[in-house]
């Protein structure tokens, strides 16, 4: 099974390919050929991950191209940590697919939407796929494109358009630094292939200099896809895509990616202390700093983005904490809690048709399944005990005290309170208390929609027990198995899971006293520190400041340069177009007709001929 | 008799072709353009006997080119004229400015 792993992306492009030829004419089959190509997708990767459990990796590839004595190969490899991505990615693209038929029902490109989420599948698969870097950055833009095709898919809406673009251009910004770092790792080690690079790294045949750059240069590439510090912004814009797209791409798998990177790169960043420490920090800001944003905000889906954004910051600190197992972990457990949320999230603003909580309340009665499901969702990302996410963000925070970070670790605590204190805010300011506004005919989505919220509930609820210090670690012996040396499991002491839970039930506890019992007043925060609120209500104006200074900056560079351009570049160009126009009317006016004319430019050259003659000393000397 | 030297003769001639010349090139009336050019034909015609009997071989070559010289001016003065005529039948003019269908 492992040696055709290399169809799993090949049935998302067959549906990208038919859908596009066909799209006048698939109408609503389209969801159907989407399925059924995420569906084998998904049974193949499924067989490939279980052939993966019993510990056998393969690799196979073909030379692309010969340049000197440097070959450059394309292949496929399957080893624990992308088996398991494979699931990831074809499970949530599945279920995403079946919702988007019910939420995308009526739309009239419905078909052009299939092929985006078919080609974006593709992409992300062929990523994960990937042995070597190269292959990789070529997957990694076509994941971009993807993401840039889905956020725009409303292009008739400005702010789509916008918020398309933007993802376009910061992820770029991540891109370019990813780039460098791939061309600097060839120049050094003379491939691209991981296996090659992290045998270099190994036997100490890059300078440790240059291990810390390339690697720094790979996370700026994460920095960009992942959302993290400080190219965030436009991850909360992305959402002015449709629902389904937010929580396949924007939660589940694309913005995971920058993750997988540094997961997958991770030899390289193990060699340099510097790297791991970038990369620990990185997170641990964008974490609190995300999850302060998401305190504050009115749009349900926005909400939904920051603590995306905060939770792939957590990834990234456990990364960087030397925390492999449980950076993957809450990679995993977190793709199924997110993309539950965000589609039960799609599934409210079907039914009400506004995304701004401060017009819903009250929905818990309305929607018997989405509620239920929104709430184990919520749980689980706030870390409530027994649910997955409270495995993981313990195993995190374990491994970054292992790691003696003690300052990150305090930041990731009070993150999580956070955490849980927004999400439950979310939760009790969407589904308790009385309707703020006037909401006529809410009903209850149907199978299409609500079946990939049940599925993901179970997962968001049991996907924990794959790595917990109770039943066994599996997931640990699993990625063991693959190319990364980790032999350290992080037990930390018994009082590090007691402190997550009492701040995350702390933050539900607020939220409930101020959003749903209301015996705090909403508003006693933001009273007490006007400023603070302000700051955060306004996102600590990182897009305002990137106003100021880059975009600013570069319109006054090219209106310097539009200026250099019209009268420099082009004033020379004029210059040398009339000069030639002069030169040509007065040879025009030569060409009178007269003979006399002729002659006396003859006399005059003849005289010109003899004055040069006698000038230089005679032409026969 | 022979008192007067080479570079006389030959200044005369210069004087004579710069007028020839420069009525060729300036005067309108096609006539004397023709006029002008035998003037600058002469102008060469006295280089040519002063030369045969004052340069350093001297013989009598230079004054039999001469004679060619008048007789092959006298034959194109013949057809200048001619020339002239057929073009002052096409157009009653003798301007040699207007006469710039060269361009065309």
């Amino acid at each position: 099974m492992l040696q055709n792993a290399w169809l799993i992306p090949l049935f998302p492009l067959l549906s990208f390919i038919v859908l596009t030829a066909f799209r006048r004419h698939t109408g609503r089959l389209a969801a159907v050929i989407g399925l059924a190509a995420t569906g084998a997708s998904l049974l193949m990767a499924l067989m490939v991950f279980a052939e993966q459990w019993q510990g056998n990796s393969f690799k196979a590839e073909i030379t692309w191209l010969e340049i000197g004595d440097k070959i450059i190969t394309m292949g496929y490899e399957v080893n624990p940590l992308n088996a398991l991505m494979l699931v990831i990615v074809t499970l949530v693209s599945f279920l995403v697919h079946l919702y988007s038929k019910g939420y995308m029902e009526g739309d009239s490109r419905i078909s052009v939407f299939y092929a985006y989420l078919g080609l974006f599948t593709f992409a992300m698969l062929g990523l994960v796929l990937s042995p070597n870097l190269l292959q990789v950055y070529i997957f990694w833009e076509l994941v971009g494109l993807g993401s840039f095709l889905l956020i725009g898919y409303y292009y008739f809406k400005p702010e789509a358009k916008a918020a398309a673009k933007k993802a376009f251009i910061m992820t770029r910004i991540g891109d370019v630094g990813l780039f460098i770092g791939i061309i600097l790792l060839f120049w050094q080690t003379g491939s691209f292939e991981y296996d090659e690079i992290f045998k270099a790294v190994a036997n100490q045949e890059i300078s440790q200099t240059m291990i810390t750059l390339t690697a720094l240069l790979v996370f700026v590439g994460a920095i960009g896809k992942s959302g993290q510090l400080p190219l965030h912004t436009w991850l909360p814009d992305a959402m002015e895509g449709p629902t389904p797209v937010s929580a396949l791409i924007h939660a589940a798998t694309m913005v995971a990616a920058g993750v997988y990177l540094v997961a997958s790169a991770f030899p390289l960043f193990e060699a340099s202390q510097t790297a791991l420490t970038t990369v620990a920090a990185v997170g641990g800001a964008t974490a609190i700093f995300a999850a302060s944003i998401g305190l504050m905000q009115k749009d349900i889906k926005r909400v939904l983005a920051y603590s995306t954004v905060s939770q792939l910051g957590y990834m990234m600190l456990a990364l960087g904490s030397a925390g492999y197992t449980a950076g993957i972990f809450h990679l995993t457990t977190h793709a199924f809690f997110k993309a539950l949320l965000f589609l039960a999230a799609g599934s409210v603003i079907h039914a009400v048709h506004t995304q701004n909580i401060e017009e819903m309340g009250g929905l818990w009665k309305k929607l018997r399944l989405t509620g239920p499901l929104f709430l184990i969702g919520a749980l689980a990302i706030s870390g409530f005990p027994l649910l997955s996410g409270f495995f993981s963000k313990d195993e995190i925070l374990a491994a970054v005290y292992a790691d003696g970070r003690y300052g990150l670790f305090v930041l990731a605590l009070i993150a999580a309170f956070m955490t849980s204190f927004y999400m439950f805010r979310l939760f009790f300011m969407v589904f308790s208390g009385q309707p703020r506004s006037k909401q006529d005919g809410v009903h209850e989505s149907g199978w299409t929609m609500t079946l990939p919220m049940i599925v993901l509930g179970v997962l968001a609820v049991v996907a924990g027990y794959v790595n917990t210090p109770w039943f066994g670690t599996f997931l640990n012996d699993y990625l063991a198995q693959g190319p990364v040396e980790l032999a350290h499991e992080h037990h930390g002491p018994l009082w590090i899971p007691i402190a997550a839970t009492t701040v995350s039930l702390l933050g539900i506890l607020l939220a409930y006293l101020m959003y749903a019992k209301k015996s705090l007043s909403r508003d006693w925060l933001s009273r007490s520190f006007p400023s603070v609120s302000d700051i955060i209500y306004n996102k600590w104006f990182v897009d305002e400041a990137y106003e100021a200074t880059f975009i600013k900056g570069t319109k006054a560079a090219s209106c310097g340069g539009t200026l250099i351009d019209r009268y420099i570049v082009e004033g020379a160009a004029e210059g040398t177009v009339s000069a030639v126009q002069l030169l040509a009317k007065s040879g025009n006016k030569v060409q009178d007709g007269k003979v006399q004319t002729y002659g006396t430019v003859v006399i005059l050259g003849l005289a010109v001929i003899f004055a040069v003659v006698a000038l230089t000393g005679g032409y026969f000397s | 008799m022979s008192s007067v030297p080479l570079s006389m003769y030959l200044m005369l001639a210069l004087i004579l072709f710069c007028i020839g010349l420069f009525g060729a090139l300036t005067k309108k009336n096609a006539v004397i353009v023709l006029i002008s050019i035998e003037l600058m034909l002469n102008a060469v015609n006295i280089n040519l006997v002063a030369f045969s009997k004052y340069s350093l071989h001297p013989g009598l070559s230079g004054q039999i080119f001469t004679l060619f010289t008048i007789a092959v001016a006298a034959a194109e003065a013949a057809v200048g004229l001619a020339i002239l005529i057929a073009l002052y039948r096409n157009r009653p003019t003798v301007s040699v400015d207007e006469m710039d269908t060269m361009k065309h």
